[in-house]
């Protein structure tokens, strides 16, 4: 069993904290600033499986809608369904009570897992990102 | 492009986007705490990316009758009107808002996006009027809001704005600079679009000054959206555009057949019409988009021209087409993404001020 309590990150803006082998997944502070108000969420069924960067939930901003991406291939043991009700805590709590969904890895080695970005990797990735737009 | 508060955005936190060129601001605190003010309190919007023509001489209002679907001799001097101008053919080329000062000199205020296209179009029909684009010499400024009175009042001396009635001018001055205030707006709140020399930015902090006891806070396009989108009005490039008559969109209180004439009489007094755009309201929780298609009995029959949240009534709404014997409350079905979500048609009319 995995016993990371750390958080990683992906490019397309989820950040994945493993805790007592499950998997929790939600979307960055900056992925929620660039978002701006979040006013709906469609999540998955619990028992639905994704695999690897495929779309499982979509986020309606007021401008724009996303999709988000399982990070890891797993099923999904629990949704975040208060969410529903209350979208902006997504804003509000992206780390805590803006959680998105937590699924159980279908398979996933350390490895696997530190593929994705650290805090300070993740910082420096939108870091150039801002400097682009700029 | 920027306006002439580019840096003024920046100061107060902007998040910036393109908008045909222009870089503008979308959002400062957020869009719906922008728009949740503006309907309670007052905004403050920078919209000196709109062009600005004036129209000047004894041939002017000839000219601009002639453009317009709506009519200008219905005005006294210092009246302003809202119209299309359409092609030969119907199809709109902008829409506007003429100001008339007085017989012989005309404001002409048109969208962003169309600045270049409607300034050829005008001088190609100017009747030899004399056309001057005052668009990079002059700022605009709207002041939006129930409490924007208010404010603007603590800002003007001499002009009794409750004598300026809704699409009113006034030649005036604001903390003693000179300018043109209109009681117009983008919103559907009460509010005035104030109209001044570009070196005058001050004029941004002294507004801001004088109106924070009203609370007033910047608001951004994306709150101009939301808010325009509640109130029914038409946003050039989304609702209406060349391929689009003013028959088909809820403007035909603004084509004036009894007019002698006008470009696309003809061809819209003969428009067959079999589409209307309507509003609608999705009874599930997803935003709709421009482009999105429109189904009834799984058949397609239009497409979703503007769709948002509403921060007011809390919903998904959006204006789109649908065939001609489509009625309000009646079920329609709106494709998102892979899936179809259930919607209610509703006029475009979401928000009324009271």
């Amino acid at each position: 069993m995995l016993m990371i309590e750390d958080i990683r990150f992906t490019k397309e803006h989820e950040w994945i904290i493993i805790k007592d082998g499950l998997a929790v997944i939600g979307i960055s502070d900056f992925a929620q600033r660039e978002l701006g108000d979040i006013v709906s969420i469609e999540l998955p069924r619990v028992g639905s499986r994704f695999g690897y960067m495929q779309a499982m939930a979509i986020i309606d901003s007021v401008k724009t809608s996303s999709d988000i991406y399982s990070p890891l291939d797993g099923e999904v043991v629990e949704i975040n369904e208060e969410l529903l009700e209350h979208p902006e805590w997504i804003n509000q709590s992206p780390y805590e009570s803006g959680w998105i969904v937590k699924m159980k890895p279908s398979n996933m080695q350390a490895e696997e897992f530190n593929s994705l970005m650290t805090t300070e990797q993740y910082n420096k990735f939108i870091g150039e990102m801002k400097k682009e737009k700029e | 492009m920027k306006t002439p508060f580019y840096d003024i955005h920046k100061l107060f936190g902007a998040k910036m986007l393109s908008f045909y060129g222009w870089e503008m601001p979308l959002q400062y605190s957020g869009i719906v705490a922008e728009h949740i003010n503006t309907r309670a309190n007052v905004g403050l919007f920078d919209v000196s990316h709109m062009g600005r023509f004036e129209v000047k001489g004894s041939k002017a209002f000839d000219c601009l009758q002639t453009l317009v679907t709506n009519d200008i001799s219905k005005l006294n001097d210092n009246q302003a009107l809202y119209s299309p101008i359409c092609h030969d053919n119907g199809g709109i080329i902008d829409d506007l808002i003429v100001y008339m000062i007085n017989r012989q000199k005309f404001l002409v205020v048109v969208n962003a996006s169309n600045r270049e296209k409607d300034l050829e179009w005008i001088v190609k029909h100017s009747k030899s009027a004399v056309i001057e684009n005052i668009s990079d010499k002059t700022a605009l400024l709207a002041l939006q809001g129930p409490l924007a009175k208010k404010v603007l009042a603590k800002a003007v001396i001499g002009v009794n704005l409750d004598q300026l009635k809704p699409f009113d001018i006034a030649v005036t001055n604001i903390f003693g600079i000179e300018c043109i205030i209109s009681r117009t707006g983008y919103t559907g709140e009460d509010g005035f679009e104030i109209f001044f020399d570009s070196s005058e930015i001050d004029i941004w902090d002294k507004l801001m000054q004088v109106g924070s006891r009203f609370n007033i806070k910047p608001a951004g396009l994306g709150a101009r959206d939301t808010l325009r989108l509640e109130a029914g009005l038409m946003l050039y490039g989304n609702d209406i555009n060349e391929n689009i008559t003013p028959l088909e969109v809820p403007l035909k209180w603004t084509v004036k057949f009894d007019k002698k004439e006008f470009i696309g009489k003809e061809a819209l007094l003969t428009q067959q019409i079999n589409r209307k755009l309507v509003g609608f309201e999705i009874l599930e929780k997803r935003i709709a988009r421009h482009g999105n298609e429109v189904l009834m009995n799984g058949q397609k029959v239009g497409f979703v021209t503007s769709g948002s949240f509403s921060p007011t009534m809390k919903k998904s709404i959006g204006f789109c087409f649908v065939p001609m014997h489509v009625l309000p409350n009646q079920l329609i079905e709106i494709s998102i993404g892979d899936k179809l979500y259930k919607a209610k048609v509703n006029s475009t009319r979401f928000y009324r001020r009271k």
